[in-house]
């Protein structure tokens, strides 16, 4: 450990805004694509369950 | 006497009798769907893992530097960040290429997948690159050969993306996407090489192939399992996109209407 305390670490020897607006902007832009990854599988599930559902659902109202 | 084997029958035209089919089976979106599915996990456990090792390393083990002080330290990102942003490109171009003249729709899924983390990774790049400019060179910005030449990568990434949006056959927009990141793949090395062809502002490679690294031991190593770790988060980030992009292109297809398939 190189510090001696959490407000040195914080502080990064004077240049904190500088280090910490890279690690704070890095850390969001990984955890937005994370999101939006996420949000695109789960939009894409329901989709396609519910192309299921209506397949399913013609079949049996259709005649053979 | 067999008279035909079955993987036979399954080659595609124009492949020869070896090698094993391998390969092709795992060119099928259906095939590789299920083993990217297997390997996400993984990767993302080993991003994780060596992300938080090598910032821990260099923010808590790595002395502050004697010229920079702890301005320094920007570089456990940026270095990362620039060198995937470089390499993620030329991934790319190369399933953007094999897609183009193999004609495997999967590989040219792969391009389209890459994409966006390449261009976030420029974009990082680019960002935290500003940031460590200010203080040490007193500028966030300057038009020197590698900033502008890194400025023209995220300008690829997005033209690349633009484009294949812009196309609604799929088809016709890998084959244009893959031309684009062909004609682009030219800008990878003069963004490498720029900081020896010409005067620029911005430093040349702490460490490259020839000599012995310039850094001390602790940052190097610190910002190396940074950067693997970023490398093993951009695949499993890369895969997860291409299971999406698979399920999206191939949804009129049996074996993804198939409800024993779990989206």
């Amino acid at each position: 450990m190189i510090w001696h305390n959490w407000s040195d670490f914080f502080a990064m020897g004077g240049y904190g805004l500088y280090v910490w607006g890279s690690v704070i902007v890095m850390f969001a832009v990984i955890l937005g694509e994370l999101i939006e990854l996420a949000w695109r599988g789960k939009a894409l599930k329901a989709d396609l369950l519910l192309a299921r559902e209506v397949r399913a659902k013609k079949g049996q109202r259709s005649p053979p | 006497m067999r008279i035909a084997n079955v993987s036979t029958l399954n080659k595609p035209l124009g492949a020869s009798a070896s090698p094993p089919s391998i390969w092709w089976r795992y060119a099928s979106p259906q095939h590789f769907y299920a083993l990217a599915g297997k390997m996400i996990p993984w990767f993302a456990a080993i991003a994780v893992v060596l992300t938080a090792l090598g910032l821990y390393i260099g923010f808590f083990q790595a002395p502050t530097d004697a010229q920079q002080g702890d301005a320094y330290r920007i570089i456990y990102l940026h270095v990362p960040a620039a060198w995937l942003s470089m390499f993620i490109y030329v991934v790319m171009a190369f399933w953007a290429a094999l897609g183009l003249i193999l004609n495997t729709r999967l590989s040219s899924m792969m391009a389209r997948a890459l994409a966006p983390t390449g261009a976030l990774f420029t974009f990082l790049a680019l960002w935290t690159g500003a940031l460590w400019g200010r203080p040490t060179w007193g500028t966030w910005w300057v038009w020197d050969a590698r900033l502008t030449s890194e400025v023209i990568l995220l300008f690829l990434y997005i033209g690349f993306m633009a484009l294949q949006a812009a196309i609604d056959d799929p088809r016709r927009g890998d084959k244009a996407g893959a031309v684009l990141a062909l004609v682009g793949v030219i800008n990878v090395p003069v963004i490498y090489f720029s900081v020896q062809w010409w005067n620029t502002l911005h430093q040349g490679s702490s460490i490259n192939f020839r000599s012995e690294s310039t850094m001390a031991t602790t940052m190097l190593v610190a910002m190396l399992i940074t950067a693997l770790g970023l490398w093993s988060y951009s695949i499993a980030v890369a895969l997860a996109r291409l299971r999406c992009i698979v399920l999206e292109r191939e949804r009129h297809t049996a074996w993804v209407a198939n409800p024993e398939l779990k989206p």
